[in-house]
Order: structure tokens, then C-alpha cells, then sequence
């Protein structure tokens, strides 16, 4: 491997990309090239960086200064002051990342930061198997077949205390244990890349940015529980991220990591992608099933369960990207290692999506347990405008609201949903103080009533009357009985619907009105809108 | 075997047995809606949740299995309180029309509502103006009706393997309809009314032809005829609140004349001459080297699902008519005749289990009589409607006989109402037939019952005629495949398009389900061994009406008013033709 | 011109090509029906009854797929399809002002298509880039940061 200089990481994900980021690439090489310093300097386009409304994003390595807001104009500025001259050029440095980011890996920075689900994101070109392969890429599945034996693979990810990530924190560990001991010809490993949790873009960013991790970690599951064939369902909207899984699967096959007999261990693995079509229900695993089957997206009667009756009706482990991403090194570092990070019931990292009225939106991953104040006002940066908080939706569309009064509860699995909320895929949605409850509801319900499949009468129906019995308290034609039986409603939904979509669409309203049932009562009993958005 | 308690009561079941299934051995009645006993479990009408100790979610009692060890709760106010929210959510978008509806006391929805003392809707009542059909001659859609149980979709797909019933959109857009949204005369439905008895209420219906049928009885000029249907005498009971299965071929005759028919005839006569000509067309085709296996055609459902999927297979069809339209052929001709009255003046009426013969009546083909050979078809249901209406009970009534001279017929006609009833009557008078020598013994116990698919092979002189019996059309479906790939090694197969035959068919009382197809069936059975004349050529008046005018079987009065012939249709609707994009760009 | 002037049509062939790439399973319903509606601009009832036959299933179950999916097109659309979020993220940074000046620009409703064909104008959910929100697609390319005032100029590269 040729020595350089330097490295300047270009993000490549999704929202950079709208912003320019290709240009600003191009732009890159050919200043470098220009001013002959592509001996010297490495221009890499990498997955996503973390602060997504600053695109186009760039770090210089090895001082790690990013660079935010950069487009072709400015190119020959930084080409020349801080590759020629080694001078940082100030104008680009965010105000708003002063303490985070200013140095990508800087103590303090990472002193919140735990990077083990993102450990390449940002790091490496994620088109380049080469690049995962330096960084452990690979050494985890290697150590599983050739040192470890099945039940020792699930020894260890039980051992770790990993639970899925996708929202139901189910120990994967037992998971897996299902379906390895099911007896069948056929099993299968799905990966659950179907993000469609407003507020959450964490698996995209993953797969933009790390693609191969989530195939060793397949490739893992595989192993411990006897599937030579994975899919991953990735949803149709993330088209960046469909390409850049295809191109790993591809360099992945090309070097024998996946495919027949690998590393000569008689093990055989290989991996379809599957593309969804616009459902948000097909994140449940056995709507997810049902797609790939070639079907409607509507789940199934449990049980049976996907880990002894799944897809095609052979035994599955349906697990989330982040779940995933998070096996290797766990069997490379040992359950211990892993034990280190988060709380004693939920160790390990979440990756949180930061997003609504906060200064710095994007991704992060830190130990689980963290505050939502930490969150917030120590990585976040704050809310803009110095306008206050109102409250916090915690887990996506599907999470609770939290009011300020818990800005201190420690987010995990098990801790939110003792107020009500979810920690779910880890969405983040801050709002200020500007924001009406009752808007924000309609808009909550809005989304369910469009996602619902339609299959069950609490869902189908519930979702429905839901939107539209907030919507008339909106438009201040609410009686006051209507919060009894929005909160019935909510209920039923909770206990009878047929899948996680309608047992969890009730949580935000059921929260709502928990923590703020007299802003509803001013819609409904004085006709007002406290924050004047409803026009009542 | 696991052992739970529900409701604080212990009961042992085998381990997987569902709780409901539990709860019934221990008399609890768990409420259901979208649970159907011969269907495909749905679970997503969430009305039959339970509480399960140790769980936060409830669990829908018809699907979900018991394990040893488990406490069940079925009233627990968190179970109350979901099961009535659930019900109040599909009665905010159900018609409130109950007294209108034809389902109206005969309806689950309206069942449950009733237990569950609905009082009061909470949500503003909305319904969702999807349009009717009323397309075809036999079935009535109203979707703004269907609650989304999706049980007919199960029987069209799963039972009749049809598809054409199927949800399409999603969220509370979903509707159940055919495809393209449209209506059931343009899709490749073979009319069969199980649909009907899957519906928990009243969004799929027989069309209803009472009144054409009470303004015929009104018209002083009018000659009407009606004729009853095998299966139509073990079930017509149930219309008027007798048990399933009472055998009340007089009493049925009795009400018929007292509803002011002219005349009451039996399409037992014609299923009696069915035979005979069907009899003589397969030894014709064994003998001269024709298409074999042959096909039995007396179920116009089926007949309609092979012209949709199997037009390549059509020459195996027997070419007879349906006995409906053998009688409806016959009355004004042969008995217009016989009777001295201008055909025209005739109006015959039909009584069947079935809404498909409503379609097959209205076939342009059906008119060689001159005539519209069969005016009107009438389900049992509507049936019972007409006689509840004209307050004739059955239980009051004398048995009367049928009218001659299509009155008579043989208990190899009563059991054409059962799967393999239509085989086993054609093997007792081909047996004879062909060999000139009396049956040894007169019931084919192989060709009976309700297993799906029936094969036996007897020895008729010196063949070994190999036949098999399906039916439900999923069933025929396995045979008609095995047939296309030339490994059906048949001589003759009967088909009849409803599970169980006719006594199953669309056209029934409501409920009909499995057990209730076989109590109805082994009444005919019953019946059957009651009758003094067993076959069909040995019936007098069968005798009688070939030597008087059809000369002889598969002769030329035969066939031109006994036989028929098929149409090709597609298996997918009309759609315009696809043009090419680059031709067009 | 016809507003569906573009989806004027798919050759029963080029539908027997896409089957035999996924050599007519049915279980690759999805992903037949995204080839087909790449090719033809969106499903008619025509492409569906060609899928169905090809694969051997009654065309209700690829209707029930291809209706169930907000991604399929059962009905032609305009050239240009702007499928925006609404969702909370979206919806908390002001996908509400954005929708309006769409609204207003196009001189449509959410659901609507321009007399034109030009564009089509519809709900999304969660694009999943709420790092820029609010957000909208047009076609394959990501537009995020939206404001009122730059939905103009956006669309300018469109007409």
C-alpha cells in the first residue's frame, strides 16, 4: 500500500450528495492532481460523517478537521491553504460544532462518542473492500470459522448482551439459538434494512457508509445457526444504498468472502438483495417475510415465529442493520469488551438520529443509558434560536413524547418504556416551544393512518378514527369527551392490533396526552391554540 | 397434552390446540367474526382476544396455541373493553340498515352487536360510497358493507381456487373486490356463491329474483312451473327453522302448491335422464375411441371455471345439459305438449341450492325450447324468504307427491345433490347397461363422503372403468392440472364445484359449513335407500318419455334439446391491447 | 398532449424478458413489478395481466401487490413525480409551508397532476435523510433543506 500524506474524506452519503458532494469530490482530485500533490494526498468519498445538515462534509486527515458547507468555489482555497500549507481554513469550520467536531476525533468529542456500530463510517471508502479488510474487515467471521465453533459463536453474542436494535430488544443471542436448533434443509438470515421510521436514518447511513460489516455479520449469523443464504430487504426510496450493498456483494464473492466454501472451512454464504416498495409495515419481520415472498406486506399470526417457521417457511433470524453491524466485534473483542459500553441490562452503543429543532442534526452513536439532556445540549448543541424545549419523541413516530421534566431519564430498552415511550430505532425528534401539541399529534396519526396495512380492525380502523378525531380538535371542533376515547381507543390498539405498527401507534397521542392533556383541553374547552398554529 | 386453565377452570387438550378450540371443550363461547371453521385462520378481526397470564398484548383465542401450563382469562375487563372497541370501530363504517338488509337476523355482525349490547357509536358513523355490483345474474356485491374479514377471499383462492375475490389498496383503503375493481361478470368467476356463505354479513348476496317469481303467481296467464332440486329437499327445512338434514321432499311440494305453482315437477326426473344420456354418451365414447376421461356436466360452476381455465380441456365435458336445463327443455316442449298449452304461456321456475344456475339459465345457448328454457332460478334461500312472507309453514304441511309427468324419479337422482352421488347413479345404470346383468351390489361406497378426492375403479364386463370424484373447484383443479399433464389415467370424473356438491352449494341456507354439507348429504343417502326404484333406467316415466318423444338416448330429439355445448372465456379479464413503447414513442 | 403520453405502453416481449431474468418466481413479484414500472412509467391494467399469466397467478393477488405498495403506480402519472415528506421531522421544520409553495408553483393539489403531464405531486413517508429536513424527492434525486423560496428555483430545472 502506497503512503500518503494525507487523506481527505469526502462524504459521500445521501444528503451530501444532494448537496453537491460528487462535484466537490471531483473538484478535490483534480486541485490535488493540479497542484501535484496526488502522490501525496488521498481524496476518499466515505459514508456518512454524522452532521447531515451541513453537507457537502469533509475531514482532512490526519488533523481531522472538518469541513462543513463546502462546495467547488471553495475547493482551491482548502487545497491550498491547508494541504500546501497546513493551515486551517477557519471560514469552513462550523460555529455551531466548536466543541464536537472542529477535530472529527478529538478527546472530547469522543469522549461522548462510542463508534462501534460506525466504526468505518466516515473512516473508510465503503466501496472498497480493501479499506474494510485494513480496519479487522473480515477477521471476525475468519476467527468463527476457522476457531470457533457454532454453539461458541452464539455463546458469545448471548454473553454480550446485544439485543436487537430494531426496536423490540429481543436478546439476539436467544434469537439466533432458535433457529439454529429448528431442524430443517433451508435456513435463512434476513436483514432488516427496511428503515422507515420517520426521524431514522442510521441503517442508511450504514449501509452507505459500511456496507461489508453488515455482510460479515450475516455471514456470522449464518454461521452459528447453520443458513448458507441471506437477504438483505433494504427499502426501494434508499437507491445509494442499493448500489453501493450491490458493488460489496460483488467485491465480497470476487475475494471469497461470501459464496462457496469460505476461507476452506466448507461454510457457504451468500447474499440476495431484496428492494422494497413503499411500506412502512414491511419493517415488521414477518411483513418483511411476506414481501420477500413476493406478497402484500401484511404480517403474520405469531406464532409460528420467523426463528423456527420464516421466509419460505424454513427457519429465519430476521435482525436489524444495527444489530448486525454490531456482531463482529463482538466475537472479535469478546462479550466482555462489548460489556463495557452502556448499562448492565442494555451494554453496547446506539446510534441515535438527531433531528427537528436542534443545532446539530445528524448521527451519533453513544453508550446506551445516556441522558436525553446530554443528548441534546451536549452533542446536539442545543436548540436553535435559544428557544426552550417542549418535549422530545423518543423511538421515531412510533415513541412516546417526553416532556422536560424527564430530559433526565437514561435511555435505554427498558427505562423509557417505564415513561410511556420507547427507545425503538434510537430517532430523536426535538421540538421547541413553538410547536402545538395537537399539529403534531394529527401528524403523528397522519402517518399511521397512511402506513397502517390495513389487515386488522384496531389498526385499520383506529388509525383512522384517531387522525380524525385529533384533526377536529385541531380545528376546534373537539368535545371534551374525545380524550377519553382517544385514549380508549389508544388502548385497544396497544393490547389487540395485530402487529408492533398498531400496538404502538397509540404510544405518542397516549403520551401526549399524558404529559400534555391541558394543551388538548384548551383546543377543546376554550377553543385556542396555545401556540397559535391550529387557527382555532 | 397441555393442561390450562381458562377462567380459572382446568382443561387437558393436545399441545398446539388453539384456545378457542380449548375453551369450547370446557363450554366458554369465546365470541369470533373473522374465524370461519373450514377457513384459513385470519385473525384480524381482533373480536376473540383473550387475556394470556404474563402477557401485556391479548392474544386472538382462533389462532393463537395453548402450551401446558397456561392461564387464560375471556372477560377480563381489558378484554371486554378491546373486543366492544373493535366492534364499535367496524360498526362506525357498517351500514346501519339492518331492517333493509337481507342478512338482517342472520347476521354475525349483527350477533355480536347484540350480545355485546351495543348501545352507543362513539365515532362519527361514515360509510365509504363504494359502488355495487350488480353485474352478473347471480351475485350482488355491496362493499360498503364487508367488515374486511377476508374469509371470502380465503374460499375463492384457498377452497375454489379461483382468485378472484382478493384485497387490493391497503390501510383503511383496503376493499376486497376483483381485480381492477371490476365487476364479477368481467373477471373469470365461475359464479359459485361460496363467497356468500364465507361473508359474515350481508355484503355478498344472491340476487334476489322473488318478486319476478310472485308476479308470475299473479298472473292469471301464466302456466308456472316450478321444479326442485335434489339437494334443495334436505336443506329448505333449515330456511324455516328446522334442523339440517330432515328429508322433506312432500312437504316441499305441499308449500310449493300452496305458494300457487301450477304445476310441481322434480329435477330429479331429469337428473334420472342425465344419467341415461350421460350413461350412454360415455359407453359411446369408450366404445368408439372418444375423449377420455369424460367430464360430468351438471354443475354450472364448474362448467363456467373450466371454459375460464381449461378451455383446452373442454372436449372432456360431457356434452349433456344440466338436468335444470334438460327440465327447463322439456317443459315446453315434451309437457307444453303433453299438457296442451302454448309454450309461451309457460313460466318455469327453477328451486336450487345454487347461484350458479341462476348464470347458466341465462346462457344464450339455453333456449331450444323456442323459449327461455328455465324463466327464473330461486336459491333455497329466496326460497325461504317467499314461504316465510306467505306464512306457509313447512311443519303444518301434508306430504303431496309431485306432479307427472316429470315427477317420478329414483334414488340415483335424490343423491345427484352429494359428491360422487352423480357418479355412483351413472355406474349403477352403465354397469347394467353395458353388461346386461344386475348390479351385485348397488352402493359405491368408494365414490362417498367428503374427502376431497375420491378414485375407485370398477369392473364393467370386461374393463376396469377407472374413475375419480372431485369437489371444490381447488380439488378439480388438481385433477383437470393432472390431466393437462396426461397423467390423469380416468375414464370418467365427476366434478361438482361446491365443497361437499350441491347440498354445499351457493345458493343454501346460511350457515352452510362442512358438517352441515355432510348431514345434508347423508340425507340424501337416506333418502335414497328409502326410494323403491334405485336407477335411473329404471325409472317408468324415463321409459315412458323416450318412447313418447325422445326416441332414444343421444338420438337426434336428444340432442337437440338435451345436449350443449361449451365456450372458451378467458382466465383473465378484457384489457386493451398492449402497445409497444418504442412503436408508440 | 396526453398526459400519459410517456406510458404509452409495454411489449408483452420486454415483460417476458424481465420475467425470465427472475426466471418467473413468483416470490420476485416485488422485484418484477419495479422493472415493469421502470420500463412502462407505471402498471396498467394491461402489464399486470401479462405479469400475471406469465407467472401463473390470478392477476387479483399482482393488483393486491402492486396497490399495496406506495411505490407502484397503477395509474399513469406525470413525467416528473414529486413525492414529498410530511412527517414529524419534516413537518417540525416546515414541510407545511414547503407543500404550500408546491401547491402554489404547480397549481395542483397533493395528489395531483398538472394539465400538462408535467408533474405529479404526492405524499411520501419518511425519506429517511431528516438531516436536511423537510425533504422531498423528485423522481430518483433527494432535495432536502426546503424552503418555500427555493421550490422555484428547484423546479425550474424540471420545466
Amino acid at each position: 500500500m502506497e503512503f500518503y500524506r494525507s487523506h481527505v474524506l469526502v462524504c459521500g452519503g445521501t444528503p451530501c450528495v444532494l448537496e453537491g458532494c460528487k462535484g466537490v469530490r471531483d473538484a478535490l482530485i483534480a486541485e490535488v492532481k493540479r497542484r501535484g500533490l496526488d502522490r501525496e494526498v488521498k481524496v476518499v468519498e466515505t459514508g456518512c460523517l454524522g452532521p447531515c445538515d451541513l453537507g457537502p462534509v469533509i475531514v482532512v486527515y490526519p488533523e481531522g478537521t472538518l469541513y462543513q458547507k463546502v462546495h467547488v468555489p471553495d475547493v482551491p482555497e482548502i487545497v491550498e491553504e491547508h494541504l500546501l500549507k497546513g493551515r486551517v481554513v477557519t471560514r469552513l469550520v462550523g460555529e455551531g460544532l466548536q466543541a464536537g467536531v472542529v477535530k472529527y476525533e478529538e478527546p472530547t468529542y469522543l469522549g461522548v462518542q462510542e463508534r462501534i456500530v460506525l466504526r468505518n463510517c466516515g473512516v473508510i471508502d465503503p466501496e472498497s473492500i480493501e479499506e474494510y479488510i485494513a480496519r479487522d474487515g473480515y477477521r471476525a467471521l475468519a476467527k468463527c470459522l476457522t476457531e470457533m465453533k457454532p454453539e461458541e459463536v452464539i455463546d458469545a453474542v448471548k454473553k454480550s448482551g446485544l439485543v436487537g436494535r430494531g426496536g423490540a430488544a429481543f436478546p439476539t443471542g436467544l434469537k439466533w439459538n432458535f433457529t439454529a436448533r429448528a431442524d430443517a434443509d433451508q435456513k435463512y438470515i434476513l436483514c432488516n434494512a427496511d428503515e422507515g421510521e420517520p426521524g431514522t436514518f442510521k441503517d442508511r447511513l450504514i449501509l452507505e457508509g459500511d456496507p461489508h460489516s453488515i455482510l460479515e455479520g450475516m455471514a456470522v449469523a449464518g454461521y452459528a445457526v447453520g443458513a448458507d443464504k441471506g437477504f438483505i430487504y433494504v427499502r426501494g426510496e434508499y437507491g445509494l444504498s442499493i448500489e453501493r450493498l450491490g458493488k460489496a456483494i460483488e467485491q465480497a464473492k470476487a475475494l471469497g468472502l461470501l459464496g462457496p466454501d469460505i476461507f476452506g472451512s466448507g461454510f457457504s454464504f451468500d447474499v440476495e438483495i431484496r428492494k422494497g416498495a413503499g411500506a412502512y409495515v414491511c419493517g415488521e419481520e414477518t411483513a418483511l417475510i411476506e414481501s420477500i415472498e413476493g406478497n402484500r406486506g401484511e404480517p403474520r399470526i405469531k406464532p409460528p415465529y420467523p426463528g423456527t417457521e420464516g421466509l419460505f417457511g424454513k427457519p429465519t433470524v430476521v435482525n436489524n442493520v444495527e444489530t448486525i453491524v454490531n456482531v463482529p466485534p463482538i466475537l472479535l473483542n469478546g462479550p466482555d469488551w462489548f460489556r463495557r459500553f452502556g448499562t448492565e441490562r442494555c451494554p453496547g452503543t446506539k446510534v441515535f438520529t438527531l433531528t427537528g429543532d436542534i443545532n446539530n442534526k445528524g448521527l451519533i452513536e453513544v453508550p446506551m443509558g445516556i441522558t436525553l439532556r446530554r443528548v441534546i445540549y451536549e452533542i446536539g448543541g442545543g436548540i436553535p434560536g435559544g428557544r426552550g424545549f417542549k418535549m422530545a419523541q423518543t423511538g421515531g413516530t412510533s415513541g412516546g413524547c417526553l416532556p422536560k421534566e424527564l430530559l433526565d431519564v437514561p435511555m435505554d430498552y427498558f427505562t423509557l418504556p417505564e415513561h410511556g415511550s420507547a427507545l425503538g430505532s434510537g430517532a430523536l425528534l426535538i421540538m421547541d416551544d413553538t410547536h402545538c401539541i395537537v399539529d403534531i399529534a394529527e401528524c403523528f396519526m397522519r402517518f399511521f393512518e397512511h402506513e397502517s396495512c390495513g389487515k386488522c380492525t384496531p389498526c385499520r380502523e383506529g388509525t383512522a378514527r384517531m387522525r380524525g378525531i385529533v384533526g377536529k380538535i385541531a380545528r376546534g371542533e373537539g368535545k371534551p369527551e374525545d380524550l377519553d376515547l382517544l385514549d380508549e381507543l389508544g388502548s385497544a390498539m396497544q393490547v389487540s392490533s395485530l402487529c408492533g405498527l398498531g400496538q404502538a401507534a397509540p404510544v405518542p397521542i397516549k403520551t401526549m396526552l399524558r404529559y400534555f392533556r391541558d394543551e388538548f383541553e384548551s383546543h377543546i374547552n376554550d377553543r385556542l391554540c396555545p401556540t397559535g398554529t391550529c387557527g382555532t | 397434552m397441555a393442561m390450562v386453565t381458562i377462567d380459572g377452570r382446568r382443561v387437558e387438550v393436545d399441545a398446539g390446540t388453539t384456545i378457542l378450540d380449548a375453551a369450547k371443550k370446557l363450554g366458554v363461547d369465546i365470541p369470533t367474526l373473522c374465524y370461519h371453521p373450514d377457513l384459513a385462520v385470519q385473525a384480524v378481526c381482533r373480536i376473540c382476544v383473550v387475556e394470556i397470564e404474563g402477557q401485556k398484548l391479548l392474544q386472538p383465542a382462533c389462532a393463537f396455541p395453548v402450551q401446558d401450563g397456561m392461564v387464560i382469562y375471556t372477560n377480563t375487563p381489558r378484554v371486554r373493553q378491546a373486543r366492544k372497541m373493535n366492534l364499535e370501530l367496524l360498526l362506525s363504517h357498517h351500514p346501519q340498515d339492518c331492517l333493509q338488509c337481507v342478512r338482517n337476523r342472520n347476521c354475525e355482525l349483527q350477533a355480536l352487536a347484540e350480545r355485546f349490547g351495543m348501545r352507543e357509536i362513539r365515532f362519527e358513523h361514515k360509510l365509504r360510497g363504494l359502488p355495487e355490483d350488480h353485474s352478473t345474474p347471480a351475485i350482488v356485491r355491496e362493499p360498503d358493507k364487508c367488515i374486511l374479514c377476508r374469509r371470502c377471499v380465503s374460499v375463492c383462492q384457498d377452497v375454489q381456487a379461483a382468485g378472484v375475490l382478493f384485497p387490493s389498496q391497503r390501510g383503511a383503503e383496503t376493499v376486497v373486490t376483483p381485480v381492477f375493481g371490476r365487476g364479477l361478470d368481467e373477471v373469470a368467476c365461475a359464479l359459485c356463491g361460496q363467497c356468500i356463505h364465507a361473508c359474515p354479513v350481508g355484503a355478498i348476496t344472491e340476487r334476489d329474483d322473488t318478486e319476478r317469481v310472485w308476479q308470475a303467481l299473479a298472473d292469471p296467464n301464466k302456466h308456472v312451473v316450478v321444479q326442485t332440486a335434489p339437494a334443495t329437499r334436505v336443506s329448505i327445512g333449515e330456511e324455516m327453522g328446522l334442523p339440517p338434514g330432515r328429508i322433506i321432499t312432500g312437504k316441499l311440494v305441499a308449500a310449493l302448491r300452496r305458494l300457487g305453482f301450477d304445476k310441481v315437477m322434480d329435477t330429479d326426473f331429469t337428473a334420472d335422464l342425465t344419467i341415461i344420456e350421460e350413461g350412454n354418451e360415455l359407453l359411446k365414447r369408450l366404445k368408439e375411441g372418444g375423449v377420455l376421461p369424460m367430464i360430468t356436466s351438471c354443475s354450472p360452476g364448474w362448467v363456467k371455471f373450466g371454459e375460464h381455465f381449461y378451455p383446452d380441456l373442454l372436449k372432456h365435458i360431457s356434452t349433456c345439459k344440466s338436468p335444470q336445463q334438460m327440465f327447463g327443455a322439456l317443459v315446453k316442449t315434451y309437457y307444453a305438449r303433453k299438457a296442451g298449452i302454448d309454450p309461451k304461456d309457460i313460466f318455469s321456475v327453477s328451486l336450487m341450492p345454487c347461484t350458479a344456475k341462476k348464470y347458466e339459465a341465462d346462457r344464450p345457448e339455453m333456449c331450444d325450447s323456442g323459449y327461455k328454457d328455465v324463466d327464473v332460478v330461486l336459491t333455497s334461500r329466496e326460497l325461504g324468504r317467499m314461504l316465510r312472507e306467505a306464512g306457509i309453514n313447512l311443519g303444518d304441511l301434508p306430504e303431496e307427491e309431485h306432479d307427472d309427468p316429470m315427477g317420478i324419479s329414483t334414488g340415483a337422482a335424490a343423491i345427484f345433490g352429494a359428491t360422487g352421488g352423480v357418479m355412483e347413479a351413472a355406474l349403477r345404470t352403465v354397469y347394467e347397461v353395458a353388461t346386461g346383468s344386475e348390479l351385485p351390489k348397488i352402493d359405491f361406497e368408494q365414490v362417498r363422503g367428503l374427502d376431497g378426492i375420491k378414485e375407485a375403479t370398477v369392473r364393467v364386463g370386461d374393463l376396469d372403468v377407472r374413475v375419480a370424484v372431485a369437489h371444490g373447484l381447488g380439488n378439480a383443479k388438481k385433477i383437470l392440472d393432472l390431466m393437462r399433464e396426461g397423467k390423469a389415467n380416468y375414464h370418467f370424473v365427476e366434478v361438482m364445484c361446491c365443497p361437499g356438491g350441491c347440498v354445499g352449494g351457493g345458493g343454501q341456507p346460511i350457515p352452510t359449513n362442512m358438517e352441515i354439507r355432510g348431514i345434508r348429504g347423508s340425507a340424501l343417502y337416506e333418502a335414497d335407500r328409502g326410494l323403491p326404484l334405485r336407477k335411473s333406467h329404471e325409472n317408468p316415466a324415463i321409459t315412458q318419455i323416450y318412447a313418447e318423444f325422445l326416441g332414444e338416448p343421444l338420438g337426434e330429439v336428444s340432442h337437440h334439446l338435451l345436449h350443449t355445448h361449451y365456450t372458451p372465456r378467458e382466465k383473465y379479464p378484457a384489457v386493451k391491447k398492449a402497445v409497444c413503447s418504442e412503436a408508440a414513442g | 398532449m396526453e398526459p400519459a403520453a410517456r406510458n404509452a405502453g409495454i411489449c408483452p416481449a420486454k415483460i417476458g424478458e424481465i420475467l425470465q431474468k427472475y426466471s418467473r418466481r413468483k416470490d420476485a413479484l416485488v422485484a418484477i413489478l419495479h422493472d415493469v414500472q421502470k420500463e412502462a412509467g407505471y402498471l396498467s391494467e394491461e402489464a399486470l395481466t401479462e405479469i400475471a399469466s406469465g407467472l401463473d397467478v390470478p392477476v387479483s393477488r399482482v393488483y393486491g401487490v402492486a396497490t399495496f405498495y406506495t411505490l407502484f403506480a397503477t395509474k399513469p402519472k406525470g413525467e416528473h413525480i414529486i413525492r414529498v415528506c410530511q412527517d414529524a421531522p419534516c413537518h417540525v421544520l416546515g414541510a407545511k409551508a414547503v407543500i404550500e409553495a408546491l401547491e402554489k408553483e404547480l397549481g395542483i393539489p397533493m395528489g395531483g397532476t398538472t394539465s400538462d403531464g408535467k408533474f405529479t405531486l404526492e405524499y411520501t413517508s419518511c425519506l429517511g435523510v431528516c438531516g436536511v429536513a423537510p425533504a422531498m424527492m423528485i423522481n430518483e434525486a433527494v432535495y432536502g433543506n426546503l424552503t418555500p423560496e427555493r421550490i422555484p428555483l428547484i423546479l425550474k430545472e424540471y420545466k
